[in-house]
């Protein structure tokens, strides 16, 4: 065994390992923590200009963004709105986004709405610090403002280029201390209104470019730092404990016979709470795996209906909540005087966020002030919730978002946080919590699994006289979509406060033209009334891919009803002229031709069995079509969605490059919820905690090419991408089978399990 | 617990492990290496991903001292900004990136199969890459990165 102490075997390394060492222990947090020790600054005060942006000296300009670029390219974005705004170069705007002490809360990354409402008061902001530098040129010229132009930052009277002035030489490094008027939201909604008027698009240089991305080289190189990878000085390494079975509670927790075999470990146990920390994370590790806890269950809390069960006790749960959010005409004086009724029941499964990595946060707490460093992608809702469980003012937190494995929606980022500042607060030191890999798929919120009902009411002519559509599921909202409040964490339910269940669901976003409409959902009671790994919650387009899996199929089973084929169906009941055009331009695109009934093959006669699918809707003002071509092998079972094309209108375009793979990136992770992701459990354990155990899309199964066809009729607004087109995936897919095979497959995922089963089903039937 | 040496990134190194530390840990943890990443801890995933020797290795289910005596690759030593390895390039071409947790995996394995298959076909490049994780749905982005690295290096 040797007796050098770790240190003195890196030191013994000679400068080699140390320059190793020290060059990436080194990373931002280090003068971040630092920065931390000092007193905060006041938090931006959204009705200053100078909350929103600054000229720096030499004249290039920051851009404080109060949300985040999780990975789809927007940074780029939101600089070329401003740079085209400003007049500047584009590399002379920089983005700081998520550091709540230095960007106002619009809400972090939430709902698509990163360009849609995020880039607003960025807009109108550059366009209001144009204004007031151009007055300013007008002053310092002595010419007036009319017969100034701006280029690369540099306001010259037109005609006279000798005559000029830069930005720097007019305000850099110093504040504009102007107000803008605020709206008073807090948000995605927040923005600004100023007396500048931004430009007409026709004006854009930048905007509607594809230009390179920002942070490709960090990722490509391996410089960036991930939030797992900030090492804070003094920090220890911590594990949470978590119940293994559903409603079990701490009995006794052995900490004697644990610290006997690693003695720098710690047990911090409070109420259900445990974590064991230690000064080496393989060390925290190791322990963790070694704690013995004697659990006790909670003998209040009812079994588990295990995954297959679910949507049979889904039925039969109490409704805590029901709203019709839609209704036009008499929809039950419809189906009493229908000719023929079409319904179907649809159900999608409970899935997970399952991100690539477990979540990950560095806490330091200090008596007054608190530091986090969170991949959460709403680090304002982290400082809110981080400054209730400490009983710190909310401006004496600080949370700075670093980029996480991932995030599509309330992930388990946010817990990490909480953990990690519950411990930092009891150990007086920084500490960083991480995962593993069971943590993070067993535990982090669930998207919530539902039962769709769709009932048609036909006259004798086959036309649509009502349509009556219910959700019925596990709330979206059963903990909140943020970390604002500790009830919705985990730290703060194993610490024992109560839950806070919020039940919401949803129901499809549609406008096809029936006489009568009813849209309902209604969100039933919890699996569990306590810290539980099956809390739902927001996950990528909450509750969108859910809804319209049933409510597009129930479309193209009320086309196969009437005999017409499912494009001629949509265009014949659609009516505004921007759905029409993107259901068109994806048939045109993927050359669709019209059929009236889907074949109906025997299946096993044909190795592979082809067809397409097509589903459309709206989600906030943005319209989406996708068209999936896909080949099913029924020896197998398996699907293969071989093509897609989607023709996606979300108004104006920033960057048509990110906008294409943000698109891309929604396909993939659509079809695998659609064909490989339920979250397995069975009356008090969850089973999926792994990737054997929770599949998701492979290499092997991604489509042969992904098509977009970009339209752009809003207007000059930009409306939102990414979720718009999950919501549409799961229908096409099943459509697509649908047309493949005659089967109508009303349950996902499609794995190949199921499909094989279905369709021997049909054949033994035929 | 024992010390290990070893070459990473091309210069030798040694550093102390406890016997059933993986790889990943002794890298991150005592070398201050901040790629590879931690994803699953089973060789699930990839995201651990270096070349031992020249041969990809998921870091997170081996001991450290399989690595004495031998030579480590990680991404930062695959290739630089300076001096990209040409999948390396091929991502920065082909604007790859969302969230990039996984990208270590993907190019280190990609680095490995194009050697040992410069030609490989869009079957061969999906059967040689299949398992690995990407949660974010890059897929096509990263076949048509490789697919550019291969014409590059033809």
């Amino acid at each position: 065994m040797s007796t050098l102490s770790r240190r003195a075997v890196l030191q013994a390394g000679g400068a080699l390992v140390i320059s190793i060492a020290v060059a990436s222990t080194l990373p931002p947090a280090v003068t971040d923590a630092e920065a931390a020790a000092s007193a905060l600054p006041p938090l931006p005060d959204p009705s200053q200009l100078d909350a929103w942006l600054a000229v720096l000296p030499d004249g290039s300009v920051q851009a404080f963004y109060g949300k985040m670029d999780m990975g789809h390219g927007i940074e780029v974005a939101i600089a070329q709105i401003v740079a085209d705004e400003l007049d500047v170069d584009l590399d002379r705007v920089s983005i700081v986004m998520g550091d709540t002490a230095r960007t106002p809360n619009q809400g972090g990354a939430s709902g698509s709405t990163g360009i849609a409402t995020g880039a607003k008061p960025l807009r109108n902001a550059a366009a209001e610090a144009r204004r007031l530098l151009v007055e300013a040129a007008s002053r310092e010229l002595g010419v007036p403002a009319t017969r100034l132009a701006v280029s690369q930052g540099v306001v010259s009277v037109s005609g006279e280029q000798a005559r000029a002035v830069s930005y720097a030489a007019l305000i850099g490094g110093r504040k504009f201390n102007a107000p803008v008027e605020w709206n008073k939201a807090v948000g995605n909604f927040m923005d600004v209104k100023v007396t500048a008027k931004p430009k007409a698009r026709s004006a854009y240089r930048i905007v509607g470019q594809s230009l390179p991305r920002r942070d490709v080289e960090g990722k490509v190189f391996g410089t960036r730092d991930f939030i797992t990878d900030l090492r804070v000085p003094g920090m220890l390494h911590a594990r949470m404990i978590r119940p293994p079975k559903a409603g079990h509670v701490v009995g006794s927790v052995d900490v004697a016979a644990l610290t006997a075999k690693y003695p720098q470990v710690q047990v911090v146990r409070e109420k259900d709470f445990v974590a064991v920390v230690a000064p080496r994370e393989w060390t925290a590790v190791k322990a963790a795996r070694d704690l013995k806890i004697s659990w006790m269950r909670d003998t209040a809390q009812p079994a588990w209906p295990g995954h297959d069960g679910l949507h049979a006790w889904i039925r039969k749960a109490p409704v805590i909540k029901r709203d019709e959010p839609l209704k036009k005409g008499d929809v039950d004086a419809a189906f009493r005087t229908a000719a023929r009724i079409v319904e179907a029941e649809y159900e999608w499964p409970l899935q997970s966020h399952a991100c690539i990595g477990p979540a990950c946060a560095v806490a330091d707490v200090r008596a007054d002030r608190a530091t986090v460093w969170t991949g959460s992608q709403k680090p304002h809702s982290v400082r809110d919730g981080m400054a209730k469980l400490l009983g710190l003012p909310v401006d004496a937190v600080h949370a700075i978002w670093v980029m996480g494995p991932g995030s599509y929606g309330r992930n388990d980022a946010g817990d990490a946080a909480m953990d990690a500042a519950w411990l930092s607060k009891r150990l007086g030191k920084p500490v960083r919590v991480q995962g593993m890999r069971h943590d993070g798929t067993a535990w982090d919120p669930k998207g919530p699994a539902c039962v769709l009902r769709s009932r048609a009411a036909l006259d004798a002519q086959g036309n649509v006289l009502a349509w009556d559509f219910l959700a019925r599921g596990l709330s979206r909202t059963d903990v909140s979509f943020n970390e604002a409040d500790p009830r919705d964490t985990l730290a703060g339910q194993a610490l024992g406060l109560a839950l806070s269940p919020a039940p919401n669901f949803g129901i499809p976003s549609e406008s096809y033209g029936f006489a009568s409409k009813r849209h309902a959902w209604e969100a039933v009671a919890p699996l569990q009334t306590r810290y539980s790994p099956l809390r739902t919650s927001h996950l990528r387009d909450p509750v969108g891919p859910e809804v319209h899996f049933g409510s597009e199929q129930a479309i193209d089973e009320l086309a196969h009803a009437v005999g017409q084929d499912p494009v001629a169906f949509r265009l014949k009941h659609l009516a505004d002229p921007r759905d029409l055009a993107v259901v068109k331009a994806a048939a045109d695109r993927c050359g669709w031709a019209p059929r009236m009934k889907s074949p109906v093959r025997a299946a096993g006669k044909s190795a592979v069995l082809t067809g397409r699918g097509i589903a459309f809707a709206s989600r906030a003002g943005t319209v989406v079509a996708v068209v999936v071509e896909v080949e099913v092998t029924p020896a197998t079972g398996r699907v293969w969605a071989k093509r897609v094309t989607v023709a996606h209108d979300c108004g104006l375009v920033v960057n048509p490059r990110g906008l294409v793979q943000t698109i891309e990136g929604n396909v993939m992770h659509g079809l695998s919820r659609t064909l490989f992701e339920e979250v397995q459990f069975d009356a008090d354990t969850v089973r999926s905690v792994d990737w054997a155990s929770y599949p998701i899309l492979d290499i092997q199964d991604a489509p042969e090419s992904v098509d977009v066809v970009l339209l752009d009729s809003a207007q000059g607004e930009s409306t939102g991408a990414g979720e718009p087109t999950i919501r549409v995936v799961p229908a096409a897919l099943a459509n697509a089978i649908f047309d493949a095979t005659g089967v109508r497959l009303r349950r996902a995922p499609f794995t190949p399990a199921h499909v094989k089963a279905a369709l021997q089903s049909r054949t033994r039937k035929a | 617990m024992g010390i290990v040496h070893f070459t990473l990134d091309g210069k030798a190194v040694f550093a102390e492990a406890d016997d059933d530390q993986p790889l990943l840990y002794l890298l991150r943890d005592e070398l201050g290496l901040n790629n590879p990443h931690f994803g699953c801890g089973l060789a699930q995933c990839g995201a651990c991903t270096v070349h031992l020797d020249g041969a990809p290795l998921r870091s997170c289910v081996v001991p450290a001292s399989i690595a004495e005596g031998k030579s480590i690759t990680t991404i930062r030593g695959l290739g630089t900004p300076e001096h990209p390895h040409p999948v390396q390039q091929a991502w920065a071409d082909e604007q790859v990136p969302q969230c990039g947790y996984c990208v270590n995996g993907w190019i280190m394995t990609a680095a490995a199969l194009l050697r040992e298959n410069p030609k490989a076909s869009d079957a061969e490049l999906r059967a040689g890459l299949a398992g690995l994780k990407c949660r974010c749905g890059t897929h096509l982005s990263i076949l048509r990165a490789i697919k550019r690295a291969q014409a590059r290096m033809a």
